[in-house]
């Protein structure tokens, strides 16, 4: 019995969330509202046990899969937890569990409506993550990112208002259409090749022309494009925005667009391989899209007044350092990708939270009216500030440890041009993050909101908000410090990078 | 005992339909139940009959024991008796769906309906399962009349739907007789084994020719095809909303089956003379498609948008025909098996808004989630599955539809199937916004005294179909096994 759940695990951490998305569904509006936060906690907990409770695993080159049933003729629905999908699980399901209980001092602080709806496509959305972390062919992964598209779109319309339904419509637009396209893609791949199971190094050999694979590629990788925030397919991201800040926290800046690179790594990694993509040409061309989506976000962000706006620029810009990494085809670039997502995730959603805390507390959501709020919240803004440097790249922080890397694999392939670009990248960061974080502790043109305020925690935000986000900014200065720290997430992003380029 | 399964499968029904009017004179519970049970039984036996050629192969029945070419075959391959079990399922449902909206009619009525109904189903199993043509003109006259009769029985524009129905209807199955009747007169025999044996040296005569384009015609207007589709719209807003699942779900496909039967088992359909017309089908049903989700992005009424979107989904359908690879027919298949489950869902959860409060304008539907929680899931279940979102089955046999055409080269299809995929997505997330996001309407609740949701006849075939296109989605390999060896025999 111990030895099938064991087992079983990589099913059991998909979809148990799943199962909760349906009892809170059915039971939420019945009853309190506590016991109904408790039946997301509860599956977190356990998703997050089983999926950390394979780390040794991992770590030792096992994979462990479970292939639950055929799904369709000759294709399994399968999951396998190797290196890279244990990356992504670990700071999803981690992550799950920080922003339900932020979840909660936020929706309870607003009296937020539909509160069931919302935890529940959350759950199906963690599902959906998970089961697109450890899907062991390209058929089971569709599924699940589709899931994934169809379980977010209430959560971006939450507010049911005009704004939520021209979000939800822009989002469905982007994401069906090139969930589409991925479908037309995929089905080329099968028919040329016969099988869609990811393999380190990719599957597709020589079972397709260069021409062929380049349209393949074209198709699907579209798919992880428009979900990684990659431009011109990046507009549905700061629209959605209108969503509640920890939708925007957990979804827009961890589940979903990590998803989307996470798609990218999957099918450059594991469909078509390092020399595919290079003899195909892909990998230049996505590596362009990747470096001129990183400088003209960053731009774009620090023109925004509304902080969720400029987070949401930020993020784009900061996944496409995913995509560049990927790109440049190298082991070290690789694993600076794979590690960025951890990275990347923390930070962010310690920036997000620490808005959503601003939003709640005083009100608060243009860049413009929080000067002086230092003194009303200090201790958020500090994590603020804090995290706005891990974000630039600051060595002892989370986000150096796979800026530095992805640099390595740039270097050695004397990509000065990518090299550059991530140097401008971090410059213009801290152009569009620190000013808030001056901003707040500043001295003079106080908000006269603020100007009585002294500095003490008495006006700080809600325990409920305040200790995830501190956990989170906490956790990425302790990864900055040992980025292998726990779970051994660099360890698993090199092995992940190694196995892919054939280096054992 | 097993060789007469198939007449007993689709007699059944018609002996409750005999039965039921003087059963109805006793009580209108024992007239219908009559008609539940009967067709239950046929439910039951054809599950056995199933289980049977599966291990042994197919079963033939002679009625009265005369042999071809005089006698009238009934023959079951694996592919017929699972339509024959999707046909007896749907007509147990909707049998039990439509009793709370005949609560308040007359006995005589409710006779009329329930014997009407029972010969609807009893004529779409002798539909699949006969094996002569002119019996099938026969059951298909059978179909169709009580067909014309449950519509006309539809509120409001129901008589004209009806009648423009039986105007087409009735072209159309003359079409088909025409057609048998040249292809008698080239083959000499009515059955289809031996018309299939026979036909292959005539099939460049101009008589064949035109009995084929006949029998097409015929069959495209019975199924909808575009552009023979004119009098569906119509007829399938206005049916009677007790009969509208099965009429919107299931009439349409029996005579696709029947398509797939005669261009692949009847006539050969690798000579090139028969690949000329099915390559035409696949350009009707292209059309289909896209006029169909064009058409119902447009619509109010929700019936009348799933009308047009039923006309876009047989689309696909004869697009498989017309791919006709092993994948191409299986999608065919599939999509028919699915696409009656998600479309009479569909149907069944919007007759159920009108049950309550009377609403069929789109407009109107807001916040009504809140108190028709079971239905509306479903409505969005199905709805899922229409678009084609994994893991619901609609998503599955589009995936069998795409590697058909991919193998076969055809990519067209497979940008159409993509296309009508983002067209549907279109008219059913605008439907979820009025659902969601609009404010609630004035509405008139039409049975106060109703505890719960909806009466348990209603909710039963409702939540059955919620789960079948989840389960039929998931479980989908089953169902490929149990028909390839059937499919493999006319694709290699």
């Amino acid at each position: 019995m111990t030895e099938t759940i064991l087992a079983l695990r990589p099913a059991i951490a998909v979809f148990i969330s799943m199962a909760a998305a349906g009892v809170i569904l059915v039971i939420g509006d019945r009853v309190t509202a506590n016991r109904r936060e408790a039946v997301t906690i509860f599956a977190a907990l356990i998703k997050a046990v089983c999926v950390f409770s394979m780390i040794p695993r991992v770590l030792t080159g096992e994979e462990p899969m479970v292939c639950l049933m055929e799904i369709a003729d000759g294709i399994c629905l399968s999951f396998r937890a190797d290196s890279a999908g244990m990356v992504f699980a670990c700071t999803a399901s981690g992550l799950w569990i920080l922003t339900s209980v932020y979840s909660m001092g936020y929706m309870r602080g607003h009296g937020e409506k539909n509160q069931t709806g919302y935890y529940a496509a959350f759950a199906m959305c963690l599902s959906a993550a998970t089961g697109i972390c450890f899907a062991s062919n390209l058929f089971t992964f569709f599924i699940f990112y589709e899931i994934l598209t169809v379980a977010t779109y209430p959560l971006v319309v939450h507010y049911r208002d005009q704004k939520g339904k021209s979000a939800g419509r822009k989002y469905l637009l982007y994401t069906l259409v090139s969930g589409q396209l991925f479908f037309a893609g995929m089905v080329f791949v099968y028919v040329s090749c016969g099988t869609l199971e990811f393999e380190p190094g990719g599957f597709i050999g020589e079972s397709m022309s260069n021409d062929q694979a380049a349209l393949a590629f074209f198709l699907l990788i579209l798919g992880g494009m428009v979900k990684a925030g990659v431009m011109p397919l990046h507009s549905w991201l700061p629209a959605a925005m209108v969503a509640p800040t920890p939708v925007s926290a957990l979804l827009h800046a961890v589940a979903v667009v990590k998803a989307g690179a996470f798609c990218v790594i999957r099918l450059v990694g594991y469909t078509f391989g390092p020399d595919l993509c290079e003899n195909c040409g892909a990998a230049d061309l996505l590596a362009c899209f990747a470096a001129v989506t990183i400088l003209l976000a960053s731009l774009i962000a620090m023109r925004k007044d509304n902080l969720k706006a400029r987070l949401a620029f930020s993020t784009v810009g900061q996944l496409s350092y995913i995509l560049l990494g990927v790109s440049i085809l190298t082991p070290e670039s690789m694993a600076g990708a794979l590690y960025h997502i951890v990275a990347h995730a923390f930070l962010k959603i310690t920036l997000f939270m620490c808005a959503g805390a601003i939003f709640v507390t005083a009100h608060k959501s243009k860049v413009s009216d929080m000067r002086g709020i230092g003194r009303k919240m200090p201790l958020t803004m500090a994590v603020f500030t804090a995290a706005s440097l891990g974000i630039s790249g600051l060595p002892f922080m989370a986000g150096f440890v796979s800026k530095m890397s992805i640099m390595e694999g740039a270097a050695e392939k004397g990509e000065i041009f990518f090299i550059l670009t991530l140097a401008a990248s971090a410059l213009l960061s801290l152009t569009y993050l620190l000013p808030v974080g001056y901003a707040a502790f500043a001295g003079k043109k106080v908000n006269p909101e603020f100007a009585s305020a002294d500095f003490s925690l008495t006006g700080e935000a809600d325990l409920t908000m305040l200790i995830p986000l501190i956990a989170t900014a906490c956790i990425s200065v302790a990864l900055g410090i040992m980025p292998d720290l726990g779970v051994h997430f660099m360890e698993l992003a090199q092995n992940a990078a190694a196995a892919v380029f054939g280096e054992v | 005992m097993s060789e007469n399964l198939p007449a007993l499968i689709v007699f059944s029904p018609f002996f409750a339909a005999l039965l039921c009017p003087f059963f109805h004179l006793v009580s209108k519970e024992l007239g219908r139940w009559t008609a539940v049970l009967f067709t239950a039984a046929s439910l039951v036996l054809s599950i056995y009959q199933l289980v049977l050629i599966v291990k042994r192969g197919e079963i033939s029945y002679w009625v009265g024991n005369w042999m071809p070419p005089y006698g009238i075959e009934f023959a079951v391959d694996s592919l017929s008796a699972v339509v024959l079990i999707l046909i007896c399922i749907m007509g147990v449902l909707t049998m039990i769906y439509g009793m709370p909206f005949l609560n308040r009619d007359s006995r005589r009525t409710n006779a009329g309906y329930y014997s009407a109904l029972a010969l609807l189903v009893s004529g779409l199993l002798g539909t699949t399962a006969t094996g002569d043509v002119f019996n099938l003109y026969v059951f298909l006259e059978i179909t169709s009349l009580s067909g014309y009769v449950l519509i006309a029985m539809g509120e409001g524009r129901g008589n004209i739907s009806a009648f423009r129905y039986l105007l087409m209807g009735t072209v159309g199955v003359s079409f088909f007789l025409l057609g048998v009747a040249f292809i008698y007169g080239e083959t000499g025999t009515l059955n289809m084994v031996d018309m299939a044996g026979l036909v292959g040296p005539i099939l460049s005569s101009g008589t064949t020719m035109l009995a084929m384009v006949f029998i097409l015609l015929g069959f495209g207007i019975k199924m909808a095809l575009f552009p023979l589709h004119g009098w569906q719209p119509e007829a399938h807003t206005n049916a009677h909303p007790g009969a509208d699942p099965i009429i919107a779900g299931l009439m349409v496909k029996i005579p696709a089956y029947v398509m797939i039967k005669f261009f692949y088992y009847v006539f050969d359909a690798n000579r090139s003379q028969v690949e000329q017309l099915i390559v035409l089908i696949g350009i009707m049903g292209s059309a289909g498609v896209v006029y169909g989700s064009l058409k119902a992005m447009q619509q109010k009424d929700v019936r009348r948008m799933l009308a047009y979107s039923s006309i876009g989904q047989i689309g696909y359908i004869a697009i498989g025909i017309a791919v006709g690879n092993f994948y191409g027919l299986i999608g065919a298949v599939l999509h028919l098996i699915n696409h009656s489950i998600m479309k009479s869902g569909l149907f069944f959860a919007s007759g159920a808004l009108k049950y309550r409060y009377g609403i069929v304008d789109l407009g109107k539907i807001g916040q009504i989630y809140r108190r028709m929680p079971k239905t509306m899931a479903v409505m969005v279940i199905s709805a899922l599955s229409m678009i084609g979102i994994p893991p619901t089955a609609g998503f599955f046999s589009k995936w069998y539809l795409a590697l058909g055409a991919a193998e076969d080269g055809a990519y067209v299809y497979i940008a159409l199937i993509v296309v009508s995929s983002l067209l549907n997505a279109v008219y059913f997330f605008r439907f979820f916004e009025f659902l969601f996001m609009e404010k609630e309407t004035e509405k008139t609740e039409r049975h106060p005294k109703q505890r719960g949701e909806l009466p348990w006849q209603m909710l039963l075939p409702l939540i059955f179909c919620g789960l079948a296109v989840l389960l039929l989605g998931v479980f989908n390999p089953v169902f490929v096994e149990v028909l390839s060896s059937v499919i493999m025999e006319v694709t290699g």
